[in-house]
């Protein structure tokens, strides 16, 4: 208990000028929120020396009182149940001690669970793979100061790839009330201030009711598409003072808002272009956000025998349906008269073309008179500083809206659009399609061929074993597939909505092995088979993770993806020097990983994970694998080190 | 904190298939065997692969049967698409006969049926 006659609550309540009276009552199951005492209203000003009427917490007692039964973390435990946090995600930080100890003992370390992680970067980028298979978020603690300059980055994925991260962060706002020394560098004014930029909603609330109102309102708010990440600031002193016994606290209850839908003239005006179109094309970005996404989208593409593009952002469209065309995304859009884009991060992007050379250029890629159409929340909600909306596209019809929840009614608009005579138009460019789909596929295969039995081992035949080991089972992929020249989605059968999560949005480094490690933790209680292809430089960010998926027993197979370099960076190296006429000879400098070569199996070991590796030939990349497989699904996490072609 | 941007140095896989399928033209007698290393050390591997068996969506596949001599040259010289020019000076004639050559002895790789895993 503090010496001071004033406590942390007294002083933010005297800070806060206006206030509503607290008139609702408990709703935290079990909790501990009392209910409201008529007639009473909580202090939000006055004096210092005024004695509060009703107040949340009272720390202004006697010194000798040491001890109390009812800290504030534990409302804000009650706080977190009620919004079904399956578990956060923290580095263990003093300024959220308070509620730290509330989650393990008050809240039973049960929904939430505590995961240990060992960098704040990792616990935001668990809960961003975490989100793309659970659908909920994962909530993430950090100091306020130097756990959110940790996370920062990957808030900043998360943000970028319309993913929702529920950041708590702790802050010891009345400096009369501070540890003398490290408390004072982890407080900070504005802690959200540092993200603000790419989160879509902070509070800092100054009381509990305050809390549990914002708790609930950034949880709304995050899930309401777009879907960003958001920050509440939980104050020290709110988490470790006494709760008043007479304190009126209730918790709102959360009511979602549904999703926005398109406008249905520009719907209707949709359905009429792609019942006319020759050559309409649709293709998907950042579309399914549930698993009905995928459902739609395949509903709309049949009933227009239509291509699919699949930017593979999420898991739009199955990969061998034959209305699947991602491979020849180019050929397609620069025939088509109709481009429906559904929640396209670059629509400009996907429809001109763009020349990396000394003086930039760009063109349409389109034909003269083909319209276009966009779907995105992403208009709904656009920041200014970070430049992630890319150039502006010109399209003929921009629905602002969520692309997954138009889908019904655009299927059927879709359907009274259609005419017999356009129905059989459909089927016979079905029949071809079909045909291509085919080609697409075969073509994929022979070109695997090349390099098979290459040391380093190609990015195909590295694909093709792995494959060979999951594809009887429920499995999925928690890895991007760029960086391995997209050769999952080109030879595997990936038809469920499960099994692939797209990248980081935001392309900051260290995103894939946490990722995959929170989506794996969202597996883990489905029984799937996860596994991932893992970069090495992103996994040099912050390998610590290993050691969380090892404690924690998150089942994961990590296949290293070693090609011993920032790869990108390599190339970007090159072009420079090129351009220069310098040679490339010295592309590395600065680029690469290597003297010494990392042992990934024996950092993987050392964090308590199954590891074979490095393995350069091909012939015994199977073995290992399989090998890696049963560790894997006795429900451990295992990691297999693999030389391979830089792409 | 490292924020790397991801961004795409494709080639175009259809000027290479168009390409690809055309007879070689007569090209100056090359050593395939320091052509690998240069295909290596001059950084055609970043984007190729170190087979030249092409990766999406960064570098065509260049052999085994790589379009004919002066084509070849020409686009290293001056490409059209997103590669970066190789002047002269980064390679000059002698190395890129070398690499040519190399890209001329890549064997044929196993046929499709068979490899199980690609079945």
């Amino acid at each position: 208990m503090r010496k001071t006659s004033i406590g942390r609550r007294g002083f933010l309540k005297r800070a806060a000028v206006t206030g509503a009276a607290i008139v609702g009552s408990t709703a935290a199951p079990g909790g501990l929120a009392s209910p409201p005492v008529a007639g009473q209203v909580p202090a939000r000003s006055g004096p210092a020396s005024a004695p509060a009427a009703a107040r949340e917490s009272d720390p202004g007692g006697s010194p000798d009182v040491l001890t109390t039964d009812r800290p504030g973390g534990d409302f804000m435990v009650d706080v977190m149940k009620t919004l079904d946090f399956e578990y956060v995600a923290a580095n263990p930080g003093s300024s959220f001690r308070g509620l730290h100890e509330s989650l393990i003992n008050h809240g039973g370390n049960k929904a939430p669970e505590f995961i240990t992680c060992c960098h704040e970067e990792s616990s935001v980028a668990m809960a961003h793979g975490y989100f793309k298979v659970e659908g909920k978020p994962m909530a993430v603690l950090a100091h306020g100061t130097v756990g959110l300059q940790h996370a920062a980055m990957a808030i900043y994925n998360a943000y970028c790839d319309r993913v929702p991260v529920y950041v708590i962060a702790g802050n010891s706002i009345d400096a009369t009330q501070r540890r003398p020394g490290v408390e004072w560098d982890h407080s900070v004014q504005d802690a959200a201030s540092l993200v603000r930029d790419f989160v879509k909603w902070d509070d800092l609330p100054i009381s509990l009711q305050h809390f549990a109102e914002s708790a609930v309102r950034a949880y709304k708010i995050a899930m309401t598409p777009p879907m960003m990440p958001v920050v509440i600031v939980a104050d020290g002193g709110l988490q470790e003072d006494p709760i008043a016994p007479d304190a009126a606290l209730r918790i709102p209850k959360l009511t979602m808002a549904t999703p926005p839908q398109g406008d249905s003239g520009a719907v209707a005006e949709t359905a009429r272009l792609l019942a006319a179109a020759e050559n309409p094309v649709i293709v998907a970005g950042r579309l399914a956000r549930t698993p009905a996404g995928m459902a739609r989208l395949v509903e709309l593409a049949e009933l227009l025998q239509a291509p699919v593009v699949d930017q593979g952002e999420r898991m739009n469209f199955p990969s061998r349906h034959a209305l699947n065309h991602s491979d020849r995304a180019r050929e397609l859009v620069g025939a088509a008269d109709v481009i429906v884009g559904l929640e396209l991060t670059d629509f400009w992007g996907t429809v001109d073309a763009y020349r990396d050379q000394l003086h930039r250029t760009s063109r349409p890629i389109t034909k003269p008179g083909a319209r276009l159409v966009s779907i995105t929340a992403g208009d709904l909600f656009v920041k200014s500083n970070y430049q992630d909306q890319q150039r502006y596209p010109e399209v003929d019809i921009a629905m602002a809206a969520d692309g997954e929840a138009t889908l019904p009614a655009l299927i059927e608009a879709v359907k009274r659009s259609i005419t017999a005579d356009r129905k059989r138009n459909f089927e016979e460019r079905g029949r071809s399609l079909a045909a291509g789909r085919q080609r697409l596929l075969d073509r994929a295969r022979t070109e695997a061929t090349y390099a098979w039995d290459a040391s380093p081992i190609s990015t195909a035949r590295l694909s093709a074993e792995l494959w060979a080991q999951i594809k009887d089972s429920d499995w999925a992929l928690v890895s991007p597939i760029d960086f391995v020249s997209r050769w999952p989605m080109r030879l595997w059968s990936f038809d469920k909505p499960y099994q692939y999560i797209g990248a980081s949005g935001g392309a900051g480094v260290g995103y894939g092995a946490p990722a995959a490690i929170g989506a794996a933790l969202a597996h883990k209680k489905h029984g799937r088979l996860v596994v991932s292809i893992q970069a090495d430089g992103d996994l040099m960010y912050a390998p610590g993770v290993l050691w969380t998926a090892a404690h924690h027993k998150i089942p994961l197979l990590s296949v290293m993806h070693n090609n011993r370099a920032y790869h990108q960076e390599v190339m970007h190296i090159q072009r420079m020097a090129n351009r220069h006429q310098r040679g490339v000879t010295s592309a590395g400098i600065g680029t690469t990983i290597e003297n010494p070569n990392i042992d990934y199996a024996g950092l993987a070991r050392s964090l308590g994970v199954h590891a074979e590796g490095p393995i350069t030939d091909p012939k015994e990349l199977g073995g290992a694998l399989k090998r890696a497989l049963d560790v894997v699904k006795r429900g451990e996490p295992a990691l297999v080190d693999v030389i391979t072609q830089p792409r | 904190m490292g924020k790397k941007t991801f961004v795409t140095l494709g080639l175009t896989l259809v000027v290479t298939t168009a390409i690809l399928a055309q007879t070689p033209a007569p090209a100056p007698a090359g050593d395939a065997k320091n052509g690998r290393k240069l295909f290596a050390a001059d950084g055609c591997y970043q984007c190729h692969g170190y087979e030249a068996q092409g990766a999406t969506p960064t570098g065509p596949r260049l052999g085994p049967r790589p379009i004919a001599f002066a084509q070849f040259s020409k686009y290293v010289r001056q490409p059209t698409g997103q590669m970066p020019p190789y002047t002269i000076k980064s390679i000059p004639d002698k190395d890129l006969a070398d690499i040519y050559g190399f890209l001329q002895s890549l064997p044929a790789p196993p046929a499709v049926d068979a490899i199980t895993l690609l079945k």
